[in-house]
């Protein structure tokens, strides 16, 4: 009795920090891209709303998007239409779960021992979401950027799962906690040795994510707004939401498999808020570079991420793969 | 004249997707599209993300500015005419006037002529910058719009300062240009055209604007990305150009150097020492550097027109009532965007008989489904980008 008691408080607990964390890691990356961008571009960004620095422009965009009318094409295919904006959002709120804040005993919302799969797996579910809405939403450009999606979604997937293969291997576990953990034990994080696998994840994550310079599913110039043409109101606040949530969450991930995750030298690792401290402080480098990317290049053809992709990752990652694998036995 | 493009790649294509038979679709690209620069239409019929066949459909923009002409003064046309190319308004006047003045003849004064000469250089400029602003854009980076529309910005006070208006600056008289305000009524002949301090401003805005150049180079050309987008894509090879009527920086970038600032003698080019830029390749890539290296030359030229801006009337003697001689002429100009015309019948009204209208982006458009067919979605895009028409000059 008591243990059910506790199960059912510790979910509770569990679901309410992810419910809270998703949209306060969106608001503030959102604020990030505006101002960041404005300064990239000599322009100030948001300034008026909330008094001081414009803290508050995504608090009013928010609740200008809930207040609008949610428009639903009288050709869509409705119950596609209706919930394909939460598939993103379901992925990433289920990618949280993985991401390992301390080594202490609640330092990880659910430690699984295949975290590192799970998390590959469920993060393809927005890229489901998002050919939905392309298919669903009875418009051309929709159904383009879906398909472009899905495309991408080939490309970008084999090179992402073979960069994580060189770490699973260095770390001999796929346990977000256990890959932390190996690192904590040797003291310097897998960057070093896996530095290829780093560079490949973070430009196929960048893939997956929809930023530019892969943002063909959206490409304003080309598909209008791709495959969230016809969307409005709070279901577009939906993919908006999850845009930016998704950042930081693979970041996070990123962080987590290369960069050491929640520890750095000199930091002791079994102290929650250190630990959230040093995840957050290193996730966001990445993040800001994900943002100077958005605003400092173009766009590349689907053609040419596929090539990028085939040609160049894949072997690459392969050739990683290969010579971690023979490290690891030789030494 | 219709060429083939070359099918080769296509035919190997074909034989892969062979086996699933799929109907195309047709995808209408615009009125309303945020890459077709206002209100052209395409009607694209696409094979997956390649397009067989392209209709450009135009008119949604027009305005009946020829007929309109003809029913207007000779000196109210320039206000209608300002309003063809709205990024380089002032350069649409220049042939008009100078096609009445023809006609008339009378010519304005030297300096009225070479402050004419500095204006429309830089409404060269600004709407080449215009170009640097969008054409990145177009291709997803947003970056660059803001470097070049702030070195537009200085551009354009300018010539706000000059003729009072940033776009349609309604500046030109026949026989002369519009003195400043305050500076009395049209026939007094006095130097203050150009306001005090208007010089030392245009070569502090022209070092900017180079500056800008260098910057978007650096931002732009050196980016792998941009250069993937666009080296190889939309070659124009300048027969078929020429074919179709291609003219200005759209021709001159497949490798000739056809420029009526060199060939015609509607303003003193032939003062000032400048190149033509000419690019090899005829694809978007040299497209884009010929309008860079176009805005050089231009700033090159206004420099030189400043340091030696005669003095003089702005004024030549015209009757109060411009009435223009029965016959008829056609102007020509290297505007920003191509050569601009002006075919002028006069039956000795003080209106046209008939003004017809050469436009550089009507022109250069009409090859779009030529160069679009075989293409691909993302190229048609940074191929309409490269062309940089304006609608208001295709439809008139």
């Amino acid at each position: 009795m008591t243990l059910a008691i506790v199960f059912w408080a510790e979910l509770a607990i569990k679901i309410g920090i992810i419910a809270v964390a998703v949209p306060a890691i969106g608001m503030v990356l959102g604020f990030a891209e505006m101002k960041l961008s404005a300064h990239m571009q000599s322009r100030i960004g948001p300034y008026f709303a909330g008094g001081r620095f414009g803290w508050m422009q995504l608090m009013a965009d928010g609740l200008k998007f809930m207040q609008k009318e949610d428009i639903i094409p009288a050709d869509a295919d409705r119950p596609v239409f209706r919930w394909a904006p939460a598939l993103p959002l379901i992925g990433t709120m289920a990618l949280l779960v993985i991401i390992p804040i301390s080594a202490a005993e609640f330092g990880i919302i659910q430690d699984l021992e295949v975290g590192i799969f799970y998390a590959l797996a469920i993060s393809s579910l927005s890229t489901i979401g998002v050919l939905m809405a392309g298919w669903s939403s009875a418009n051309k450009y929709s159904l383009m950027g879906g398909l472009r999606a899905a495309g991408q979604l080939i490309a970008y997937e084999l090179p992402l799962v073979l960069a994580v293969v060189g770490v699973v291997i260095q770390a001999g576990t796929m346990s977000m906690q256990g890959i932390v953990e190996a690192q904590t034990a040797q003291a310097w994080p897998y960057v070093v040795t896996q530095f290829l696998g780093f560079a490949i994840f973070f430009v196929a994550a960048l893939a997956e994510l929809n930023r530019i310079p892969f943002d063909m599913p959206i490409a304003e110039s080309e598909l209008v707004m791709g495959y969230v043409t016809e969307y409005s109101g709070f279901r577009f606040l939906f993919f908006f939401l999850a845009e930016y949530v998704n950042m930081f969450t693979m970041s996070a991930i990123a962080v987590t498999l290369f960069l050491g995750g929640y520890w750095f030298w000199g930091i002791p690792t079994d102290s929650a808020l250190l630990g959230v401290i040093v995840l957050l402080a290193k996730s966001f480098v990445l993040v800001f570079i994900m943002i100077w990317f958005r605003w400092t290049f173009p766009r590349f053809r689907e053609d040419q991420l596929q090539t990028l992709a085939w040609k160049w990752l894949i072997p690459l990652a392969v050739l990683n793969v290969i010579a971690t694998g023979a490290f690891k036995v030789l030494l | 004249m219709v060429i083939e493009q070359d099918t080769t790649f296509q035919i190997s294509e074909v034989a892969v997707s062979v086996e699933i038979e799929t109907p195309d679709m047709t995808l209408n690209i615009g009125p309303q599209h945020p890459s077709t620069h206002g209100v052209l239409r395409l009607i694209a019929k696409v094979d997956g993300e390649k397009v067989t066949d392209v209709k450009p459909v135009i008119g949604y923009m027009h305005r009946g500015y020829e007929k309109l002409a003809e029913v207007r003064t000779y000196p109210q046309i320039t206000s209608i005419v300002n309003r063809i190319d709205w990024v380089s308004g002032f350069a649409n006047e220049i042939p008009f006037i100078v096609a009445a003045e023809r006609l008339m003849g009378v010519e304005a004064p030297e300096r009225a002529q070479w402050v004419r000469l500095v204006l429309s250089e830089m409404a060269r400029i600004s709407s080449h910058l215009i170009f640097m602003a969008s054409y990145p854009l177009e291709l997803g980076a947003a970056t660059p719009l803001f470097f070049a529309l702030r070195a537009r910005e200085r551009v354009l006070d300018l010539l706000e300062s000059v003729t009072g208006g940033r776009f349609h600056p309604n500046f030109n008289r026949i026989g002369g240009i519009k003195p400043v305000y305050g500076s009395g009524p049209t026939t007094k002949k006095t130097s203050m055209d150009v306001p005090a301090g208007f010089l030392a401003e245009t070569r502090d805005a022209m070092d900017k604007v180079l500056g800008t150049c260098r910057e978007i180079e650096d931002l732009v050309a050196g980016n792998e990305i941009f250069l993937a987008r666009t080296k190889g894509i939309g070659v124009l090879p300048v027969e078929v150009g020429a074919d179709y009527g291609v003219s200005g920086p759209n021709l001159r970038a497949s490798g000739t150097d056809f420029d009526l600032r060199k060939k015609a003698d509607y303003l003193p080019y032939d003062q000032f020492d400048f190149d033509v830029a000419v690019g090899e390749n005829g694809d978007c890539y040299d497209r884009w550097l010929v309008r860079l290296q176009e805005i050089r030359e231009a700033v090159k030229i206004i420099q030189q027109a400043i340091d030696g801006l005669p003095s003089g009337p702005i004024q030549a003697k015209v009757p109060k009532v411009i009435k223009v001689p029965k016959g008829e002429t056609y102007v020509r100009a290297e505007n920003p965007k191509g050569e601009m015309g002006y075919h002028l019948i006069s039956e000795g009204g003080s209106g046209p008989y008939r003004l017809k209208i050469r436009s550089a982006s009507f022109s250069n458009i009409s090859m779009l489904a030529w160069i679009l067919e075989g293409a691909i979605i993302p190229d048609i895009i940074a191929i309409m980008g490269s062309l940089d028409f304006v609608l208001g000059d295709v439809d008139r």
